[in-house]
């Protein structure tokens, strides 16, 4: 099953190897991997998705939880949280495709970023799922090239009532 | 505030934390604080011959007395000549705290002369470590260190301070308290969960304590041998655990595992409770791990949580130091008279069993008249020793003989590299011991190829006049190495014939130490009684027989219960 752990650590040079280094060194598998400094400038979060069975991801939480500069580990699996994950997608466009481009952008409310004679560059954000079923949409028209940001994932506020997405 | 150095803060550091000796060897980027060592007659510096023994050395301080060991080298290769010692005491969770000089900062990441990465190399081998880039930070990273090594579970910290930091001025205060927001290791188990425990052993009818080095580094073997004999609960313990619990009470099963003994992995594998404190369920002692103690409700009591359900699957675990798990479990006890007395009735017939199955197949072997056994070595160094001996060992044939046929009834007698099985452990740590209690007898049993790892630190206990004795089981062969080859690879000896070693007797002369040879079985005792009787170190090759091997054994990845026996 597919986890999103967030690791909450000290803003510090090298604490991202030791995270890192866990998952490498035990033959844990990251699928990937979004850092960035918190509210609080002196922290970090890691944001970790990973699969395994219950009894590796018991080890990998409690693994990450004994690294010295971790303050806190929450694995969002069973939990209500939202996810988000952008990205940064260049089609072929050509005369025939370049309409059919745009409206499948549009669908998923993606954006034109960057757009050349034969090639459109979108941009969509959403999660793991619309991310893969854009992909998969577009795979016959023609992908040059993608790059995708790390998963991001934050708990809900209102646990388990209204829901905007 | 008056202003010092980084080099003369870091040794008034060492003061605060009590810091009596400090092994370590000189060089460019430590330049600065050696200076400063020479003017701190309070601290003890112990000049060693490589890097590697100077954190063995520290490691074998730290094991035999409780303390952080201590050790200070220079950049590039002087601290990585320190990662096989790390890596030793990290796998054995020993608190040591090692520190590295660096380059300048404004040079690290150039290259420059004697520049390594010693925090990146290091870092999947230390409990954690740091690089002191701000000489406001050297006090605070010093307590954190320190702190660190010793609680929890301990293991090593690593601190690289590069040679600007050490010539800085700064105005000195080391902190009072550590305040980690990130670090605050579980000490006190939970009293419900303690309460469940007890119930479920009390309700047991073949109860076994497995018992690990957690007892020894939490200092409660004494809990441990009060709890076990209050429950009259059979005890086996891991390499690690020797000594935790005295070898010589009737419900001691030795070792298990491996070369654990018959009565051991027998008791571990049909009983019913098994209550795992301190120890990790190494795969040298599970063997096949579905069939570890296939019947058995697993109790685990352990300070680290990664250790728990690591390997084999826990019914009931408990975080927490261990003594101050016991304890509790003892004030428990104390109020359930008569339940402790109905368990007694309801394990008399297990204990009966336990007992009938170190009869049928107890430790032996076979000493004749003209060629020395291993064993007997061992035997007769236990019988001509002081009971307060501290014994390191090598790795292979001789540490699992000294394991086997030695008799430790107390903690922190027994130094041995379980966990990496670091070969070249031994003398350097004996010397270490050695330097913490000057007045005991430490003796290192020691494999003729293990011995040559680190032999040049001959010449630090020389030079300290460390009366440190090393007992050479020469068989002439990496004889752990040998003995799976001659029995998994069909007797074939790639390279385990040790076919040119040095005449130990004449090279310990050329030390200025002494040297004694020994060919004869008659000869052994007086030997041995020679060698405690010399005041300085003595090497004893003991030239024993060349193909004997170690039992029981237990091929690799089976069940413990499938012993191969003599
Ligand atoms: C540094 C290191 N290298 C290699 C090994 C693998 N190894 C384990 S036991 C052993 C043989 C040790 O020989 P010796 O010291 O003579 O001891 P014996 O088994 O003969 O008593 C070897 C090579 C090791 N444990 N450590
Ligand atoms: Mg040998």
């Amino acid at each position: 099953m597919r986890h999103a752990i967030s690791v909450l650590v000290e803003n510090q040079a090298g604490v991202l190897s030791r995270v890192v280094g866990l998952f490498s060194g035990r033959g844990f598998n990251i699928e990937s991997l979004s850092v960035a400094p918190t509210l609080d400038p002196s922290k970090s979060k890691v944001i970790i998705t990973t699969t395994g069975n219950e009894q590796v991801l018991e080890q990998i939480k409690k693994q990450l939880n004994k690294l010295i500069n971790v303050i806190k580990v929450v694995d969002c699996a069973g939990k209500d949280y939202v996810e988000r994950e952008m990205i940064v997608i260049k089609v072929k466009a050509e005369q025939e495709t370049r309409a059919e481009v745009l409206r499948i952008a549009e669908i998923f409310r993606a954006k034109v970023i960057d757009i050349s004679p034969n090639s459109y560059t979108l941009s969509l954000t959403g999660d793991k799922s619309k991310l893969e079923g854009f992909i998969e949409i577009l795979t016959p028209i023609g992908i040059l090239d993608f790059v995708r940001t790390g998963t991001v994932v934050m708990e809900r506020e209102m646990q388990g009532r209204r829901k905007l997405s | 505030m008056k202003k010092i150095s980084g080099a003369q803060a870091f040794i008034e550091a060492l003061r605060q934390e009590d810091v009596k000796d400090v092994f370590g060897y000189p060089g460019g980027a430590v330049l600065d604080i050696f200076d400063a060592i020479m003017d701190a007659d309070d601290i003890r510096f112990i000049l060693t011959r490589h890097e590697q023994g100077a954190v063995h050395a520290a490691d074998g301080y730290a094991r035999a007395t409780g303390r952080v060991g201590v050790c200070v080298v220079t950049s590039g290769p002087g601290a990585t000549n320190t990662v096989t010692g790390i890596a030793t005491a990290c796998m054995d969770s020993i608190p040591l705290v090692v520190f590295t000089g660096q380059v300048s900062t404004h040079l690290i990441g150039n290259d420059a002369f004697q520049e390594a990465d010693i925090v990146g190399i290091t870092r999947p081998c230390t409990k954690h470590n740091y690089l002191v880039k701000d000489i406001e930070d050297l006090g605070k990273v010093i307590k954190e260190a320190f702190y660190i090594a010793r609680t929890g579970r301990p293991g090593p910290v690593l601190v690289d301070i590069p040679k600007n930091i050490q010539q800085s001025m700064v105005g000195f205060k080391y902190p009072d308290t550590v305040r980690m927001e990130s670090y605050s290791p579980t000490f006190k188990g939970h009293i419900g969960q303690i309460k469940r425990i007890l119930s479920v052993i009390l309700k047991s009818k073949k109860p076994v304590i497995y018992a690990g080095g957690g007892v020894i580094l939490s200092n409660g073997s004494e809990e441990l041998t009060a709890f076990a004999r209050a429950m009259k609960i059979p005890v086996t313990t891991t390499l690690m655990g020797m000594g935790c619990f005295p070898s010589g009470d009737p419900l001691s099963l030795g070792m298990l595992g491996m070369h654990g003994t018959y009565a051991a992995n027998l008791s571990v594998t049909n009983c019913d409770c098994l209550i795992a404190m301190g120890a990790r369920f190494d795969d040298r002692v599970t063997g096949k791990v579905d069939d570890f103690a296939p019947k058995a409700k697993i109790v685990h009591i352990d300070i680290d949580p990664t250790s728990i359900s690591k390997n084999v699957r826990v019914d009931l675990p408990i975080v927490g130091d261990c003594r101050s798990v016991l304890k509790d479990m003892l004030s428990e006890l104390a109020r359930k008279p008569d339940e402790v007395s109905e368990l007694h009735s309801q394990i008399a017939q297990w204990l009966d069993q336990t007992a009938a199955w170190k009869r049928e197949q107890p430790l032996r072997y076979c000493q004749g008249e003209d060629v020395i056994k291993p064993q007997y070595v061992v035997e007769m160094i236990d019988e001509l020793a002081p009971d307060d001996a501290i014994i390191s060992t090598e790795v292979g044939q001789n540490q699992m003989w000294t394991a086997q046929f030695y008799k430790f009834n107390e903690p922190r007698l027994f130094l041995t590299s379980g966990g990496l099985g670091t070969m070249g452990y031994g003398f350097p740590a004996a010397i270490g011991a050695q330097v913490a209690y000057p007045g005991r007898t430490v003796i290192d049993i020691a494999g003729d190829g293990s011995i040559q790892m680190n032999i040049q630190e001959i010449a630090t206990a020389v030079q300290y006049n460390l009366p440190v004795k090393v007992m050479i089981l020469n068989n002439g062969y990496l004889g752990m190495v040998r003995q799976w080859q001659s029995l998994f690879y069909k007797g074939r000896y790639s390279h385990t014939s040790m076919a040119v070693s040095p005449d130990f007797v004449k090279l310990a002369e050329a030390y200025g130490a002494h040297g004694i040879r020994v060919e004869k079985p008659s000869m052994v005792k007086d030997a041995i009684r020679r060698a405690l009787e010399i005041k300085g170190p003595v090497f004893v090759d003991f030239v024993v027989h060349p193909e004997e091997d170690v039992y029981p054994m237990v091929p690799a990845g089976a069940p413990i219960c499938n012993m191969l026996l003599v």
